[in-house]
């Protein structure tokens, strides 16, 4: 069936009345200006309580140690709030950054902005690396960050326009807050015309970030064909939650018509190449390799399902008989094709693929047609597989509102997962939630759990708060077995896992857990390496791993980078190469990017100086926030082996193996008891690795970064000297 | 339309086509501002040349890239972000960049390189472009 992706229901009638009720509050005028060599220099600061705005200087130093991106993020949120701070204290801040690569529209993946704030989900810093237009157009407007500060009486937006050099903060009274309204009402009202409106970008979170802490932010892009403000998600830890306790109804920035170099890079040659080299990389083996111009992510899908990593029922199991109805091909069947679905200029990966011509189901917008962004590979296995839910339709539905309420798809689909086997297991009732039934594959009982969080009643005002919380309140109700419940609630420091299965893999047990904002997987995603290539058998290598994977990926969000060119496309001769996991050309084409862009020649080794500098400061913050200990480093155990009889028995060959491998006999043992020496085993593994990640890292048994580790990174300042000594 | 097409019987590899190519585009003589490249494969020549298949309309995303009504894909440069998929995509590696020059560029079927070749190896052949990408 074709779909017409010019379709959908319109939501900007009123646009041009609803503007006329704004209200100015406070306006400067500023001088717009473009960066030299990737950067601007200044940033910009806003605090919505006391109607300021200003502009600051970026120094030297600060791009020396801190480069861009996540790292200018958290050193404002560290100078901004203190110890005590907490997310929705009027000082919490909330920065974003794109890094002084971004914007570059030759190489595939330069467009992303980095959000920073105090998270509601884990009382630490988060990070969280977006697609979309609003960080680029913010940079050639001539600010290399974005800080919002303190909290707005009514709500409002922000706006940043470029070509007529002014920055208001204007209430705005009439708007619908929900994301794809939002996102296209703003680009209309501040859009010259049809041309102008790809040089509007508008952040926002709809009304679930009002009353849920796993809120989202929207980052939009105007896509010309389907002349629609599509959306990426900044999803992790609650950045929409902090956004809409700040009373922001958006953020819109309207740029000038972007051009190649507007970097005003050192060597715009140089980076040409490197791009040329990459499109015509994925032009002749994305087919071959990943699909991800026609697929997404969402290519994972049966990947993982064949090999027993596909989380299902709240990663009980690893696969499921009916996978190939949310697979690969159905996606690429459902999704429009031939459309560049890139999320900055450039990106041949094209992955930001959209289902078109969908017809909402349920809750506020039933009936109504819609292009649904996605989903991606997390979406599908978080609210489908993990949830039991192997229905296309139903996972446009919840991917939709998602998005539309400013909701974080990952975060959603492990709470909804562990709401529905608390279901299974009679720790939720009919009567505990209200007359919801969770049960295991009901899309409809999802979509409702999901309106209900959005409109924070009933069962929803709960489950809103994250698994956690929710632990705790069902233990502290005398609803279920506190053990069991921290066993099965998949969240390490508050955040909710995504969506891959890491029980047999000790690696990324480790890549998840050991993280700094709690288990996501763009720190470190090691399962192949680990189990089904063998590369890493030892503790020392599964450390080696984890000290490089992580601080390598931190170098993307420093840089305003995606991750994916790095290696959802690999050079043909790749595995030949004596390291095929670090994807060496693609290392070297991002240090001759660096260099081409800021004019300062780097190599592999420097660019892990470089992050392992930001990682080891973040590392510190977490401490500093009373985080950040080898306490907080521990995964439930679900992730690390089998809670119950039943998933025991699931892979019972394996695990017998296992024991017998550990040196126990598990001839005449009960299940139960086989349970039980398992996790023992386990357990005893976890913490080895541990130790040896630690010391890898730099980090005493405790996992606090030593002074001498701080010193030879150059973060030896007296503020994070004292944090790090009181925890010594 | 209008497709520029060479014989590598006739063509001597002489290159005229290409500086006359690179006069019109860039006021320049040198192959690398050429839209058209002949380059010798096992002593004979290989013309790369575009065709006018129009792959490259459906990649860019400013939409820079659109076929005129006489069939030709021309680039309007005012909308060109320079983002070189295009470069990338040509799948008969036909679009071209230039150190000196931001906007890519590609043959628009104007005929100067026919003209210049003294051996006649070139020619601009009149073909239908209904049901190609527009």
């Amino acid at each position: 069936m074709a779909y017409d992706y010019t379709k959908r229901t319109d939501y900007h009638a009123d646009a041009a009345a609803q503007k006329a009720a704004h209200r100015v509050l406070k306006e400067v005028t500023f001088k717009p200006g473009l960066p030299r060599r990737g950067y601007n220099d200044r940033s910009l600061h806003v605090d919505l309580g006391a109607l300021s705005i200003e502009e600051r200087p970026i120094t030297q130093e600060m791009k020396d140690k801190f480069i861009g991106g996540r790292g200018f993020g958290l050193w404002f949120l560290w100078q901004a709030i203190g110890p005590t701070t907490k997310w929705d204290d009027p000082e919490n801040a909330l920065i974003i950054s794109p890094g002084p690569l971004a914007g570059n529209t030759q190489y595939p993946g330069s467009g992303k902005s980095l959000v920073v704030t105090l998270s509601p989900l884990t009382d630490i810093p988060i990070d969280s690396n977006v697609g979309g237009y609003f960080g680029p157009l913010l940079k050639f407007c001539g600010f290399d960050a974005l800080e919002i500060r303190g909290k707005a009486e009514r709500d409002v937006i922000l706006v940043i326009d470029g070509p007529k050099g002014r920055i208001a903060i204007e209430e705005a009274p009439l708007e619908n807050v929900d994301s794809h309204v939002a996102a296209e009402v703003f680009t209309h009202q501040y859009a010259d015309d049809e041309a102008d409106r790809p040089n509007v970008s508008v952040v926002s979170a709809g009304r679930g970030a009002e009353h849920a802490r796993i809120g989202c932010l929207n980052f939009s892009w105007y896509d010309i064909r389907r002349k629609a403000a599509r959306l990426k998600q900044a999803g992790r830890g609650g950045t929409g939650t902090v956004f809409r306790d700040k009373k922001l109804k958006a953020l819109v920035v309207h740029g000038f018509p972007v051009k190649g170099d507007q970097n005003n890079p050192a060597d715009l040659e140089r980076i040409a190449r490197v791009g040329v080299k990459m499109h015509r990389e994925l032009h002749d083996l994305d087919d071959l390799q990943c699909h991800m111009r026609r697929q997404g992510t969402a290519h994972l899908v049966e990947i993982m399902d064949a090999y027993d990593l596909l989380p299902v029922h709240n990663f009980q199991f690893g696969s499921h008989p009916d996978t190939p109805k949310i697979d690969s091909k159905v996606w690429e069947a459902r999704f429009t094709q031939g459309i560049p679905d890139g999320c900055w200029y450039g990106c041949s990966m094209a992955c930001c693929k959209g289902a078109d011509e969908f017809k909402i189901m349920t809750g506020p917008y039933k009936g109504h047609v819609n292009t649904v962004d996605g989903p991606e590979y997390e979406t599908a296995a978080g609210l489908g597989a993990n949830c039991g839910i192997f229905d296309r339709d139903w996972l446009l539905e919840s991917t939709f509102y998602c998005d539309v309420y400013g909701l974080d798809s990952i975060s959603f689909g492990t709470l909804c997962a562990f709401c529905m086997e608390c279901w299974q297991r009679g720790i939720l009732n009919k009567e505990r939630t209200g007359g919801l039934e969770l049960a295991f594959g009901s899309g409809p009982a999802q979509m409702e759990l999901m309106h209900q969080i959005a409109e924070g009643r009933d069962f929803g005002l709960i489950a809103g708060q994250g698994v956690m919380r929710m632990k705790r309140i069902f233990a502290d109700k005398g609803w279920g077995d506190a053990q069991l419940l921290r066993d099965i609630g998949m969240e390490v420091k508050g955040l909710e896992y995504s969506q891959y299965v890491s029980k047999e893999s000790l690696a990324q047990q480790g890549g998840f857990a050991l993280t700094n904002k709690g288990p996501q997987h763009d720190e470190a995603w090691l399962i192949f390496m680990d189990m089904v290539n063998k590369q890493i058998p030892t503790f020392e290598d599964k450390a080696e791993a984890l000290f490089y994977f992580p601080i390598f990926r931190t170098w993307f969000g420093l840089n305003g980078l995606c991750k994916l060119p790095w290696n959802d496309v690999e050079p043909a001769d790749n595995a030949s190469t004596p390291e095929p996991a670090k994807v060496p050309e693609h290392v070297r084409n991002y240090c001759e990017l660096f260099a081409g862009i800021t004019g300062r020649e780097i190599d592999e080794h420097e660019l892990i100086r470089m992050s392992r500098g930001v990682y080891n400061f973040q590392r510190v913050f977490n401490l500093r926030m009373g985080r950040g200990r080898r306490e907080h480093d521990r995964p439930p155990y679900r992730a690390v082996g089998p809670v119950t009889v039943e998933e025991y028995e699931s892979r019972a060959e394996r695990y017998d193996k296992q024991l017998m491998e550990a040196g126990v006999d598990p001839t005449g043992k009960s299940v139960q008891e086989k349970v039980g020496l398992t996790r023992k085993h386990r357990e005893a593994q976890y913490e080895k690795l541990m130790d040896a990640v630690y010391k890898r890292r730099g980090w005493t048994a405790d996992g606090v970064p030593t002074l001498e580790t701080l010193r030879e990174l150059g973060m030896d300042f007296p503020e994070l000297v004292a944090v790090v000594e009181k925890n010594l | 339309m209008k497709v520029l097409v060479g014989d590598p019987g006739k063509c001597t590899l002489k290159h005229a086509c290409e500086a006359a190519c690179a006069r019109v585009l860039h006021k320049k003589d040198d192959r690398p501002h050429s839209a058209l490249r002949v380059d010798p494969v096992e002593g004979r020549p290989r013309f790369h040349v575009c065709n006018q298949c129009g792959e490259c309309i459906a990649i860019c995303p400013t939409g820079a890239l659109v076929r005129a009504k006489s069939g030709v894909v021309l680039l309007k440069k005012d909308k060109c972000v320079a983002c070189y998929m295009c470069v990338g995509f040509c799948p008969s590696l036909s679009m071209f960049r230039a150190e000196d020059a931001l906007p890519p560029f590609k043959c628009i079927s104007c005929g100067n390189c026919v003209k210049a070749c003294p051996e006649g190896a070139l020619a601009l052949v009149e073909q239908p472009h209904d049901g190609l990408p527009s």
